[in-house]
């Protein structure tokens, strides 16, 4: 696949010509979605040679199934279903002395864990290098549960909506918003540490 | 009246704006009022859109390669 003179055709036109057997507007796809792709597949593996797997398996199978392409969803909402399956198939693997499901019950309890509040500065994330930035944010993203995780990095950074979030992971709507919100209030709270506005301390509350 | 729990219990609809009016309502006054709730919405916003503007990993280059490797002979050898 050659660089194409395509990056600035629509989608549309970019599926109807790949599925005509257009490799260059499969390509321009390709390279439309490999960054995101690989970022939720390494947020879900947590491994990097799984996440390397699951980009490759996940457009393979798209250029496989580009004619079940409906195209009642958007492309890039179609291939995030066919990451998130190949990523859970990867977890479950790499895990078959426990089973791992992203569907398993987990405590949704009322209570919603404030423990701390402090005011942050408007754009608190200037006071760090990009690559700091980077580092702590993935970090507190890694430390949350696996189903908590998964439902922040479709809806909040893969900016899928509740109810692709729900399709794409097999879960109730109300069950995607309810580990959202834990996943946002936990993340909060983990962030307070780094963005807190200097010289105000956190303190105990609820 | 709405209690703090209430009004986290209906913070991420707050924040992603689909609370119905009436509720949305309600929120706004609680969110005024109570300095704590305001806080945690604020910095719970404030988290959001840190990563909603967080850039995707730039795909390394040996793992570009070997993607479009195996895009390439996939292709050539046909969709099955």
């Amino acid at each position: 696949m050659t660089v194409s003179s395509q990056a600035g055709i629509d989608e549309t036109t970019l599926v109807a010509q790949a599925r005509e057997g257009d490799a260059v507007a499969f390509g321009e796809l390709v390279r439309r979605y490999e960054g995101k792709i690989f970022r939720l597949a390494q947020h879900v593996t947590q491994n990097r040679e799984d996440a390397e797997d699951v980009l490759q398996e996940t457009f393979m199978k798209a250029y496989e199934h580009l004619d079940q392409f409906q195209g009642n969803s958007k492309f890039y909402t179609w291939i995030v279903r066919i990451a998130v399956n190949q990523a859970l198939m990867k977890l479950r693997r790499r895990k078959t002395d426990k089973s791992v499901s992203l569907d398993e019950t987990i405590d949704t309890g009322e209570d919603t864990m404030v423990r701390e509040i402090a005011a942050w500065d408007e754009d608190p994330e200037r006071r760090y290098t990009r690559e700091e930035l980077g580092g702590i944010l993935d970090t507190a993203v890694q430390s949350l549960e696996p189903p908590y995780r998964s439902v922040f990095t479709l809806r909040d950074i893969d900016e899928l909506s509740t109810e692709e979030t729900a399709e794409a992971l097999g879960l109730s709507v109300p069950a995607v918003k309810s580990r959202l919100l834990r996943a946002r209030l936990q993340l909060r709270e983990k962030l307070t540490r780094y963005f807190k506005r200097k010289g105000d301390d956190a303190f105990a509350y609820m | 009246m709405l209690t703090c729990k209430d009004f986290l219990h209906e913070l991420s609809d707050y924040l992603d704006e689909c609370a119905d009016a009436q509720v949305r309502a309600k929120l706004e006054e609680h969110n005024a009022e109570c300095p704590n709730c305001g806080l945690i919405a604020d910095t719970t916003k404030k988290t959001i859109r840190i990563y909603k503007r967080m850039d995707p990993y730039p795909i390394p280059s040996d793992v570009e390669s070997r993607l479009m490797r195996a895009l390439e002979k996939k292709m050539s050898d046909g969709r099955t």
